[in-house]
């Protein structure tokens, strides 16, 4: 079993007319025992900004650590938030120093730039950044994501629209992988109000 | 084979933990408390191989003393999981230590926790908890009768039905266990299950 599948992981992004959500599932597993499911892989980086690092539960905290760092060190240099750009490109240098021994971490960014305009990308362990103007999946479930969100997503959805759509793809995503469920946590983040929400699911 | 778990009940956290020391089919020892007290409010519960425990053990014990010795204040348990967890990952990718912890504590204000750090350095803040092959019966006993709130009596009386369901069906079942708990009196030995005699 691969080392990404340690800890079972359901991540997706979704863009919407002026917004975006993300969402994640709730499961700490190892391999076929759960440990915990109240777990959190979706990270805010500043208020228009967040990260969901799927794959190993370990590096995705460590890089988490890392990312923070980084960018409360930008805070402090520029007297300003990072662009989702720009962060984009440190997640994706911060992976490629650990070219030969990686995190084993699938990230998904997602947030608001300059003109509120939505931005999501997801990117490999080494950093090979993957742009979508639609919707980006990660984790276990990616599998069954990728088929929820084809056939559930639309463009230019208002924040309502996008989050029934988001919860729907991931609630029905996985229920189709063991290793990834227990409910999830969805962020709708519009350019005046951010909203969490946790789901419940088949909790079992 | 061990069995370490853990819980949170109403103003205390318990730790339980097998005490045998064994090596391949030989038992060495019957009576080796793998739960450390780490300071005044802290219980450190630890499986794995055993050289790395001691020796890990006793950097982070020795590193949590220094601290308070330096500022005078404890870290609280939040805190010291964290810093738990970050020496674990920072020796991961070096020369890593094969220990699993569970981490209880009891903190002014904010009142008993556990938490999960694995031999990868997971770190996650739980109510109930296990490690080993103790943990199969364990987990599935605490999934069954464990709330959240649980009186000191309920919680022993479910930590004595853990142990009968591991002496009972776990094959390589340890003979003997110990319990701790911290609450805000502190931390401390509470009792002793033993089947066989360890003297």
């Amino acid at each position: 079993m691969s080392i990404f599948e340690y800890n079972g992981s359901a991540l997706v992004a979704m863009v919407g007319k002026n917004c975006f959500a993300i969402a994640s599932d709730r499961r700490l597993g190892v391999q076929l025992q759960t440990i915990a499911t109240d777990f959190r892989r979706i990270y805010k980086i500043h208020d228009k900004l967040y990260i969901g690092l799927s794959g190993l539960a370990t590096d995705a905290q460590t890089l988490y650590q890392r990312l923070v760092f980084r960018h409360k060190l930008y805070q402090l240099r520029e007297e300003r938030d990072m662009k989702p750009e720009t962060f984009a490109s440190l997640v994706s240098a911060l992976l490629y120093e650990k070219r030969f021994g990686p995190y084993f971490c699938q990230p998904v960014i997602a947030g608001l730039g300059d003109d509120n305009k939505p931005f999501i990308c997801t990117m490999d362990s080494i950093g090979a950044k993957e742009l979508a103007k639609d919707f980006v999946v990660a984790g276990t479930a990616s599998e069954s994501l990728y088929g929820a969100c084809e056939s559930m997503y639309k463009p230019d959805m208002e924040p309502e629209e996008l989050f029934e759509t988001i919860s729907q793809a991931l609630l029905a995503s996985v229920d189709r992988d063991c290793l990834s469920g227990w409910g999830g946590h969805v962020l709708l983040v519009t350019p005046t109000e951010v909203q969490e929400k946790a789901l419940k699911g088949r909790m079992d | 084979m061990e069995c370490i778990f853990g819980l949170v009940g109403d103003g205390f956290a318990l730790i339980a933990a097998d005490s045998s020391a064994v090596h391949s089919i030989l038992v060495h020892k019957s009576n080796e408390d793998k739960v450390l007290v780490l300071d005044s409010h802290k219980l450190l519960g630890v499986s794995g191989e055993a050289g790395d425990r001691v020796q890990f053990i006793e950097y982070i014990q020795k590193n949590v003393h220094l601290y308070q010795f330096r500022n005078g204040i404890p870290l609280n348990t939040a805190a010291a999981a964290n810093f738990t967890r970050g020496e674990l990952a920072t020796a991961l990718r070096k020369n890593p230590y094969f220990v699993n912890i569970l981490l209880a504590g009891y903190d002014k204000g904010i009142g008993p926790s556990l938490y999960y750090i694995d031999y990868i350095a997971t770190l996650h803040k739980i109510d109930k908890g296990a490690f080993g092959y103790g943990s199969y019966f364990s987990l599935a006993m605490m999934d069954r009768y464990f709330r959240s709130g649980m009186s000191l009596e309920e919680a022993i009386d479910l930590v004595d039905k853990c142990i009968m369901e591991i002496r009972s069906r776990l094959f390589v079942a340890p003979p003997n266990f110990v319990i701790k708990i911290v609450d805000q009196n502190g931390a401390r030995e509470y009792a002793w299950r033993e089947s066989i005699s360890s003297d």
